[in-house]
This record gives structure tokens, sequence and C-alpha cells, in this order.
């Protein structure tokens, strides 16, 4: 039966986007964790290491989000590893987000000066205790803008879940559009969500750019 | 006993040799002044003795603590041994009192309340006592070396190592920190100081050691080396620096 789309349907297009939020959400923690991780594994002496991280982060950089998606949640259940929708999306976001995360966080740590670390090691700081009370506070002030900016890119392409089935904010959409008939009006509106998400942050994002040049 | 021995080091960077067959000893309350042309491997010297730089032959000790043996903890040695540099290096994002009690707080476990003490009375030492709470940013480049030989001295270290701390300096600021390094080493510190300041040298150095071309030219008491030097490179060195 085909419905007109109404107040209320934009209502649960709102409502929707908090699983598009949720998913970001869970999605920068994994890539944060794994991407600070792979970061720290990217400058440390141990070469073998940097070369086994820098060829994950140029393997994940270089294919499709979507194609870790279907992997997950198509090839998994092939060798008997069984994923929700929800799960897939999780796992496949991290691994995306943690290689780029991983490269920002990487650019952040080694533009902090040589001689800071030695200053650090002068004094009889660990390596660790050089990193924690030394480089990665001066880091961070570098690193929030584009971690920002790679934020406003998850929430976007966290539509891409909606392949698999996941009923975030684009899935919700396109389900709203079959069931009015009336994609153009659902599909505006579905955008301007996801403008009222990201804008904010990318304001934002350069309102630190410009605080962190001015402190410089 | 010496404080500190060096016996015969070489290194090099890659291919290019820096130091070349240097032996050194000095003894506990001497300061002694490296002085030579850029790249004649003063610098690098003094960063082998803290082990911030590997050797490739010889040996250095501190307190008879070898620095290049691999065994060795240079955590534990660096402690002992502070390090001034040329460009400051103080930390950016930390208050003066935070730069100074860092080390002394995470390295030595000492309890805030002590540290910020110790940071006190460092300060006083260097004249900045007012400076506690100010940020590296706030203070001119004479303050910041200040507050980076208080951060070294509250280390209570035994031998302290001065990269030209002065050079990065306006002129007019670095009579405040030749004082400083005046006072310290009037308290008995062993001092080395790689520096183009001859008249320190030859007011505060009990030795003053030439380098020239990653070796010791020549070496001997401050005043008469720097009055009466003897190979023609050092003259050539003073007549360039004193003129």
């Amino acid at each position: 039966m085909i419905r007109t789309f109404s107040y209320i349907d934009v209502m649960y297009l709102v409502a929707a986007a908090r699983w598009t939020l949720a998913l970001t959400a869970t999605a920068f923690a994994g890539s944060a964790l794994l991407g600070l991780i792979l970061a720290i594994a990217r400058i440390s002496p141990i070469a073998p290491l940097r070369w086994l991280v820098a060829t994950y982060i140029w393997i994940v950089q270089g294919t499709p989000l979507l194609v870790w998606l279907f992997l997950i949640f198509f090839g998994l259940p092939l060798i008997g590893i069984s994923v929700n929708p929800w799960l897939a999306a999780a796992v496949a976001f991290s691994i995306y987000g943690s290689a780029f995360l991983g490269e920002i966080w990487r650019g952040a740590l080694v533009s902090i000066a040589k001689t800071q670390w030695e200053a650090g090691a002068s004094l009889g700081l660990s390596t660790a205790q050089q990193l924690r009370y030394v480089i990665v506070p001066q880091s961070i002030r570098i690193a929030i803008p584009p971690t920002v900016g790679f934020l406003v890119q998850l929430i976007k392409n966290t539509s891409l879940a909606a392949t698999i089935g996941l009923v975030e904010l684009t899935r919700e959409g396109q389900l709203t559009a079959a069931g009015t008939y009336q994609p153009f009006a659902v599909f505006i509106t579905v955008a301007c969500i996801y403008f009222a998400l990201c804008f904010p942050l990318t304001q934002w994002s350069r309102s630190l750019e410009r605080k962190l040049d001015v402190a410089r | 006993m010496s404080l500190v021995e060096i016996q015969g080091i070489n290194k090099s960077y890659g291919t290019v040799p820096v130091l070349k067959d240097v032996s050194l000893d000095i003894a506990k309350g001497e300061v002694v002044a490296v002085i030579g042309r850029s790249g004649s491997g003063k610098s690098t010297l003094l960063r082998c003795i803290n082990g911030l730089e590997p050797i490739q032959a010889g040996s250095i000790s501190v307190d008879g603590v070898r620095v290049n043996d691999p065994g060795t903890n240079l955590r534990k040695l660096r402690q002992e041994v502070g390090i001034v540099f040329q460009s400051f290096n103080l930390f950016p994002h930390l208050s003066v009192s935070e730069n100074i009690t860092l080390a002394p707080r995470v390295v030595k476990k000492q309890p805030p309340e002590e540290a910020r003490e110790l940071a006190r009375e460092v300060l006083r030492r260097v004249g900045l006592e007012e400076k506690l709470d100010a940020f590296p940013s706030q203070l001119s480049g004479g303050q910041q070396q200040r507050v980076a030989i208080a951060r070294s001295l509250a280390m209570r270290p035994k031998l302290m190592l001065f990269d030209e701390v002065t050079s990065a300096l306006d002129p007019e600021l670095t009579g405040e920190v030749l004082k400083v390094l005046e006072s310290v080493a009037q308290e008995g510190m062993t001092m080395i100081l790689v520096t183009h300041e001859m008249g320190f040298a030859r007011r505060f150095g009990s030795r003053v050691v030439f380098m020239h071309e990653g070796r010791i030219h020549e070496e001997g008491q401050a005043a008469a080396v720097l009055a009466e030097p003897k190979t023609p490179e050092l003259q050539t060195f003073l007549s360039a620096v004193l003129h």
C-alpha cells in the first residue's frame, strides 16, 4: 500500500539516524584503539613491525570499504563464521578507520621535533614515558583537526552499511522511499539529516585548525 | 679517580668519521670548555657522553659506569648526567614547574608537593622563582635556557653537559645565562661545556680542549692554552673568534 511521505516518516528517519550515530561511535572507538596501536608501531624502532603495519595500511587504504564490508558479511559465513550486520559493519569500519587514523596519528607523532624525544631521554624518561608525557600531548593538538575531519567521512561512510541490511539512516530512507514512492523527498530529507550531523563537525574542525595555527 | 673517562673513541655517521681516537679524562669538580670550529666534533663528543649518540670504538665511562655497554641502563645514567641544549628543548605544553618536576615525579617517583618545592629551589638558583607557573612561550630565550638549566639541576646530576647553550640567544641575553653557569660552576659541579664564549672559558674553565677535525688537537689549563696557543690551528681559530 502506498502512503504519503509525511511528518511521521521524517521522525522515523531522524530516529534511524541514531543508529548511524551508534555505528559511527562504535566504528570510531574501534578505529581509534587499533589506530593508536598502528601509529605507535609505525614509529617503533623494530623495522619488520613498521613494514608489517605499513603493508596493512597500504592494503586497507588501497581497497574499497564496501569490499571489506562484503568480505566480512558475505565471506566469513562461507568459512563457518556467521556474523550479524552490526558486527560485520563494526569490524569493517574499524579496519578501514584504523588505517586512516593510524596514518593521521603517525603524522602527528613524527611532526614533533626529535629534540623533544632527546630532552625526555636525557632526563631519564623511558621511551614509553617520553611518548606518554612529552610526545603524545603535543601531537594531540596537531591531530585533532584531521581526526574530526575523518569523523565526518566516517559518518557519511556508515551509509554503506545499508547494503548489508543494517537499518541506519540510509537504509531507513530506502525503506521509506519504497513505501511512499517519493524517493526525491525522502532522500533530500536523508541528505539534510546527514548534513545536520556533519556540518557542525566540519565547522568545529575548521575553527580548531585556525586556533592551532594561531597558537603556533 | 676521574669522573669521566673517555678512551680512544671513534664515531662516524655512515662513512664520515666525526670523532677519531678521542681520549679525555675529567676529574670531579672540573669545568672543561670544549672549543673548536663547527663540524669539529665537539657537540657529538658531548652527546656521546650521555649515550645520545652511539660510538663505534673505544669506551666512555661516567662514575665507573660504561656508557657504551649494551648492558648499561642508560636511563639510570642519564638521571646523573644532565644535558642542556642549544635550543633549550623545554616541553612547550608544560608549565615551567611541570617541565622541572616531570622527571623527578615520573622517573624518581617524588611526591608532587616535594617536587614542586624542588622546582622552587632550582628556579631560585637560576633567579626565576616568580616564573614557576609561566609557560615556556611566555619567556625570553635567556629565561627559557635558565629554566632548562634548572630542569637539569632538579635531577641532582653528578655531571652536567652544556651544548652551546648561549649560541641561540641574542647577545644581550647571553649574560644572564653565563651568570647562571658561573654560579653552577662555583657550587662545584663537574661541567663539560661546548662553547664559543672564550671569556667564560678563560675565567671559569679549569681546562680547555680544542677540537679539530674530530681529534683533540690541543688541551691544557684554560688560561694558558687561550693565552699561548701552541698549534697554528688553535691560533687561527682563536684569532677568528676573538676578532
